[in-house]
């Protein structure tokens, strides 16, 4: 039989049984759009915390002393006195791939209102802490270099203070509370952050000149940390290398010599909570294995069973002179369209229930082309191999006993 | 000496059931000349739809020779046997075996479509000429489901008839059908015997077989007797004498 019969006799066989064909692509079009679907749907809520946690900026690095970060996880108060202020100032003046950095200093303390007390954290920082994390004044100002050389006694609040302090809505800008009965003036409240995703209130917070709490609440001279942002998250690796050579020169540290502090880059320390992300990822790859499996049972068994209740169809043919080869190529060409076409449909399923669950029901959702792909070529090897496989079983028959078959 | 369709020697069939052997046929011996009609008749399980389904290439004998048209079909491979078929069989089932939801003509030109050299033209053409030599070319487009059992079968006869074969092989084509529409079916084939056409026909009604030439009878898988019908009665005249039925 030629190529030209073979195509009209299988599109026939479709077209004549609409319903038939319509069941049969059935199975493979839900199981596509079921996997695509699942995928993005997981795919969607996997972006979304990886966008939450890059968005707490993939390009800040935080410099500590290495007995700090040894074993210890987050930063507490510590007596390590490797790291000072002129460190912070040399990183800024030398490091190419740096934009901006600041000392860090915490004190963790009783803040007092005339209306109310509240224990929280006071952090001393420079101006370009502000720059580093993004951070924002919503009233008031941020104090100057001015300030910070002179250590006045000024801060900017969190709005968590503002509450607890002088209540909701108040504007405290102008007025004075005592952190460990140091007095500090208000000049500036920061614009709400909300929760970390660590799951902090980044609004419980004071912050001062670092020298004002390294002098009046600490009463120390080294800092606790450095924080530092690269010009770009591209640039954070050699801004770590930058750090890494330039303070070990400036500790003098021979080659042998471990560091006597340690340099973490926001990534590194995201990677954690990452980990989450791969823990979805994992769920994912088994919701989308277990939905292949059952999308692919389903289009085995209803291209198997019609195939098998067409033995009879196939014995005619092969009494009129069909060929084993003949009746093959038919049934292969017949579930290759059924595959390609259901396919193509299931994409298209897949991608509106993709979009509806995203519209309506408001999940974020990310339709990727893996998923399509994948699915795509795994439901169509099945439904072509169990179109093919009976058809050949069949094929292999006597005529009489393929003729005979119920 | 006129031309022998087939020959037959000492063809046995035996179906290998696991424990039990079945002896279909134990030994057959007859030729088919072109032209004639010949009935093979018998009771139940005697072996006839055996013999019918080797004579049409569908199944193979255990042992024994078989000659279609002077070649020897033992030979042929399974793709051979299926050309065998298409150019050289029709076959007509009791069941009629009809594609459905499939017309007529597309029915019938099923067995065109696994001739290679047969265009789409040709093959529309000959499907309606042999519907109209089975009387149902206006027909032609009319579903399966839309044709009585005997236009059905008519059909089938067009299919058979389609490809020009040396010999029609059809077994019990009138079972399904009451007398007046076998009668009618029988006319047809008569018809076509008169043009040339070889045909085999297996039947268990001797008012069937009287439309043939010859009668072979089995039993138990043998031959038991044979006989050329001395004056063959016509199956159209058959028909006109029938009294019209009006009791029901
Ligand atoms: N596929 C098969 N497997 C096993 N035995 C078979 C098979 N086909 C036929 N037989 C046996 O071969 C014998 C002859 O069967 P066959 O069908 O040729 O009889 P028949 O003369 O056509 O009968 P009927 O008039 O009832 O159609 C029977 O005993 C039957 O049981
Ligand atoms: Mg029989």
């Amino acid at each position: 039989m030629n190529i030209l019969n073979l195509l009209k006799v299988a599109s026939n066989s479709l077209t004549k049984n609409k319903f038939r064909s319509f069941l049969t692509m059935l199975g493979i079009i839900i199981g596509v759009a079921s996997v695509i679907a699942m995928m993005a749907i997981g795919q969607g809520s996997k972006q979304s915390i990886e966008e939450q946690i890059s968005s707490l900026g993939t390009n800040i690095l935080f410099v500590r002393p290495a007995s700090q970060a040894r074993g210890g996880v987050m930063m507490g108060v510590s007596n390590a006195k490797f790291l000072t202020v002129a460190d912070a100032d040399a990183i800024k003046k030398d490091c190419e791939s740096v934009a901006a950095v600041s000392p860090m200093v915490r004190g963790s303390g009783q803040a007092v209102s005339s209306y109310d007390n509240w224990p929280t954290s006071i952090y001393g920082v420079n101006i370009d802490y502000f720059l580093i994390k993004n951070w924002e004044v919503q009233d008031g100002r941020l104090f100057s270099n001015k300030e910070i050389r002179s250590s006045q006694k000024v801060c900017l609040v969190g709005n968590t203070i503002v509450e607890k302090l002088f209540g909701e809505g108040a504007d405290p800008v102008g007025e004075s509370i005592r952190f460990n009965k140091i007095p500090f003036k208000i000049i500036g409240i920061l614009k709400i952050k909300g929760e970390s995703n660590f799951g902090q209130d980044q609004d419980d917070i004071i912050i001062a000149p670092h020298t004002t709490v390294q002098k009046r609440i600490l009463a120390i001279t080294h800092v606790q940390n450095i924080y530092v942002s690269a010009k770009s998250s591209d640039l954070s690796k050699e801004a770590s290398e930058e750090i890494e050579t330039l303070l070990r020169v400036r500790h003098k540290l021979v080659p042998s010599e471990e560091s006597d502090f340690s340099i973490r880059t926001q990534e590194e320390i995201m990677s954690r909570l990452t980990s989450t992300s791969d823990i979805l990822t994992a769920l994912l790859s088994a919701i989308a294995g277990i939905s292949l499996l059952v999308g692919g049972i389903g289009i085995m068994n209803i291209m198997y069973v019609s195939v098998t209740e067409r033995t009879r169809e196939i014995g005619l043919r092969m009494a009129v002179g069909g060929k084993g080869r003949d009746i093959l190529l038919q049934f292969l060409i017949e579930s290759i369209l059924l595959s390609v076409v259901g396919g193509i449909i299931g994409i298209f399923f897949g991608i509106a229930v993709s979009s509806f669950v995203s519209n309506f029901m408001n999940w974020p959702v990310q339709i990727t082309i893996d998923s399509i792909v994948l699915s795509f070529i795994f439901c169509s090897v099945i439904g072509i191999f169990f179109g093919w496989y009976p058809a050949k079983k069949a094929a292999n028959l006597n005529p009489i006993d393929a003729l005979r078959y119920e | 000496m006129s031309h022998k369709i087939i020959r037959i020697q000492n063809l046995v069939k035996n179906y290998d059931l696991g424990d039990l052997t079945v002896h279909a046929l134990r030994g057959i011996d007859f030729d088919i000349d072109e032209g004639e009609f010949v009935a093979i008749m018998g009771p139940s399980g005697s072996g006839k739809s055996t013999l019918l389904n080797i004579l049409g290439c569908l199944d193979k004998a255990t042992s024994g020779n078989y000659f279609l048209d002077n070649v020897d079909v033992k030979k042929f491979s399974k793709d051979q046997l299926a050309v065998l078929r298409n150019e050289k069989i029709g076959f007509v089932f009791q069941s009629y075996n009809l594609l459905a939801r499939t017309s007529a003509l597309e029915n019938v030109e099923l067995p065109l479509f696994y001739n290679a050299s047969v265009n789409a033209k040709e093959r529309r053409e000959r499907a309606a000429a042999a519907l109209e030599a089975v009387g149902l070319l206006d027909r032609m487009n009319h579903f399966p489901n839309q044709l009585s059992g005997g236009q059905q079968q008519r059909v089938a006869i067009a299919r058979s008839l389609v490809n020009d074969p040396v010999i029609i092989l059809a077994d019990e084509p009138t079972g399904n059908l009451d007398s007046r529409t076998s009668f009618d079916i029988m006319a047809v084939f008569q018809k076509l015997n008169s043009k040339g056409i070889t045909i085999g026909l297996v039947t268990h009604e001797s008012d069937i077989a009287q439309f043939t030439s010859r009668n072979i009878t089995f039993r138990d898988g043998r031959i038991n007797k044979e006989i050329v019908v001395e004056n063959i009665k016509s199956a159209s005249e058959a028909l006109t004498k029938m009294p019209v039925e009006l009791d029901y």
